[in-house]
């Protein structure tokens, strides 16, 4: 199980909730779980192509997941991935 | 938090990627794609508002373009912020070879940088939709100009920075009072950490986050005023700073707005160029190797001012930088020590680093022939180097120690002045 945080402008489709627990090895399954648990995420979450939009950020443990392996950035049980949007600060 | 009326000429907020519509509120991204929020203005209502004449008989500050800003001047949060100096760097141009170049002295803002622009907007803002707490993620300019702004208005203020900050910066925040939250980690760490918390307190006006929309309209100010100081003219080429990228280009859209509300007769065509350090480069790398992508980093730079790995408005500063025909350079650390010495040898200036990043970047862009010696240039010098005196320490020392005697001033005088 991993602890998904998601960010205010999603949280229509979480019913609300601040943090959601799913299954996933990695952070697409992650994120796919999520979308099976919450249907609606994915079409926020990703662009055309399948990979995240740009001005969204994901953190495994805190790191960026663009720094390790993107969406097959492994995700440990008990760890926190967060959805932060990209576009804030300077 | 509720929104409250707005300023005269909002109409609401867009957002920048996929047009979705929504109200002026504490808003700064799209909840359908997560794109940047703008500022839609009636631009028709402003230009009946406003003329040369109105603003000349504003204040000397930004709030002489306040039509033209997302709030109203609000006295209790004002600090005097804007209006700074347009000087003409005759002796710089020299040196660099170029012809008319002009600085744009924002050093001299009451806490001593251009953040002076952006938190007064962003505070105004905050105070007339309610809120009663200012917060930040800041490498150290925001920090000070929060804490400051927040203390003269009644504000209560949590400001977070990276715990490695210069030393002038820590106190120069500190002094205005409890909280400064010093996070163990960099920028975009404290970044992140500030985009979570601003879900879970949304009674916080996070300038930079839930207020950004509304924040980084302040530095339009920054072309507003250039025009006014040359005459109502545009510039042909300025040189920017980019950290966020959101200084960059909002002066370019402040020129495109003097001429949409008539302030500027003709449509100027300003060629905009980016200056960065190698150590935290995004941006520059990006224009070099010709990628819309922009590929986070993690800074090492002695312009900790600039030091954003993963710059919010990165796409859009090279995108503004292309199709205005300028340039984009990264410069080192030695350069820009060198060019913060030359400015204040030349100038009389002393700027922090980022103004040596500027300088550095103008002399390797007029050195390229990119900016070209008949253009007219402005370049921003965005923070005063009483910030960031670690970067020169070393090198400006007294030139001499000497007994108070005329033998021992002689003696050591004769080897300086030759």
């Amino acid at each position: 199980m991993a602890t998904v945080r998601i960010p205010t402008q999603l949280r229509t489709l979480s019913g609300g909730a601040a943090e959601v627990s799913v299954d996933g090895a990695t952070v697409g399954e992650v994120l796919a779980a999520l979308e099976t648990a919450h249907p609606g995420f994915s079409a926020r979450l990703f662009d055309e192509g399948g990979g995240l939009r740009r001005f969204v950020n994901v953190f495994v443990a805190d790191e960026d997941v663009r720094f390790v392996d993107g969406l097959a950035t492994k995700v440990e049980a008990g760890q926190t991935v967060s959805i932060i949007p990209a576009v804030a600060g300077g | 938090m509720a929104s409250t009326a707005a300023a005269s000429f909002v109409q609401g907020l867009r957002c920048r990627e996929c047009s979705h519509a929504f109200p002026a509120e504490a808003l700064h991204v799209c909840e359908w794609c997560f794109g940047p929020l703008e500022v839609v203005y009636d631009y028709e209502g402003i230009a009946k508002a406003t003329s040369r004449e109105s603003i000349a008989a504003g204040p000397p500050s930004i709030w002489r373009y306040a039509s033209l800003l997302p709030a109203v001047n609000d006295g209790a949060v004002d600090l005097g912020a804007g209006f700074t100096p347009l000087v003409r760097a005759d002796r710089l141009a020299a040196e660099l070879g170029l012809g008319e170049l002009w600085l744009k002295n924002d050093t001299l803002n009451p806490t001593g940088s251009f953040k002076d622009r952006v938190v007064s907007v962003a505070l105004a803002r905050a105070r007339a939709m309610g809120f009663k707490v200012a917060a930040c993620a800041s490498t150290g300019n925001l920090a000070n100009s929060v804490a400051a702004h927040a203390a003269r208005a009644g504000m209560r203020h949590v400001v977070f920075i990276p715990a490695d900050l210069e030393a002038g910066k820590v106190v120069t925040t500190a002094v205005y009072g409890p909280s400064l939250i010093a996070v163990d980690g960099s920028y975009d760490d404290v970044n992140r950490l500030c985009a979570e918390l601003a879900s879970e307190q949304p009674t916080w006006a996070f300038v930079n986050v839930n207020l950004r929309t509304y924040y980084a309209e302040g530095s339009k100010t920054l072309a507003f005023e250039t025009a006014e100081q040359l005459g109502w003219e545009a510039p042909d080429h300025v040189v920017v700073p980019v950290a966020s990228g959101s200084q960059l280009t909002k002066i370019a859209k402040g020129f495109r707005e003097l001429h949409r509300v008539g302030l500027l007769t003709t449509e100027p065509h300003v060629r905009v160029s980016g200056a960065q350090a190698e150590g935290c480069s995004p941006v520059a790398t990006a224009f070099t190797e010709g990628h819309e992508y922009i590929r986070p980093v993690k800074p090492k730079t002695i312009a900790k001012s600039l030091a954003i790995g993963n710059p919010a408005d990165g796409p859009y500063a090279l995108e503004e930088v292309r199709r205005s025909g300028g340039g984009l350079e990264a410069v080192s650390d030695q350069e820009i020590v060198d060019a913060m010495l030359l400015l204040a040898r030349t100038e009389g200036i002393f700027a922090e680093t980022a103004g040596g990043v500027t300088i550095a970047t103008l002399a390797r862009l007029a050195a390229k022939g990119v900016v070209r010696s008949d253009e007219r240039v402005v370049a921003y010098i965005t923070g005063a180097g009483l910030k960031t005196i670690e970067a020169v320490a070393p090198v400006c020392r007294p030139t001499a120690t000497i007994a108070p005697t005329m033998d021992a001033f002689a003696a050591a005088f004769e080897g300086v002045d030759g």
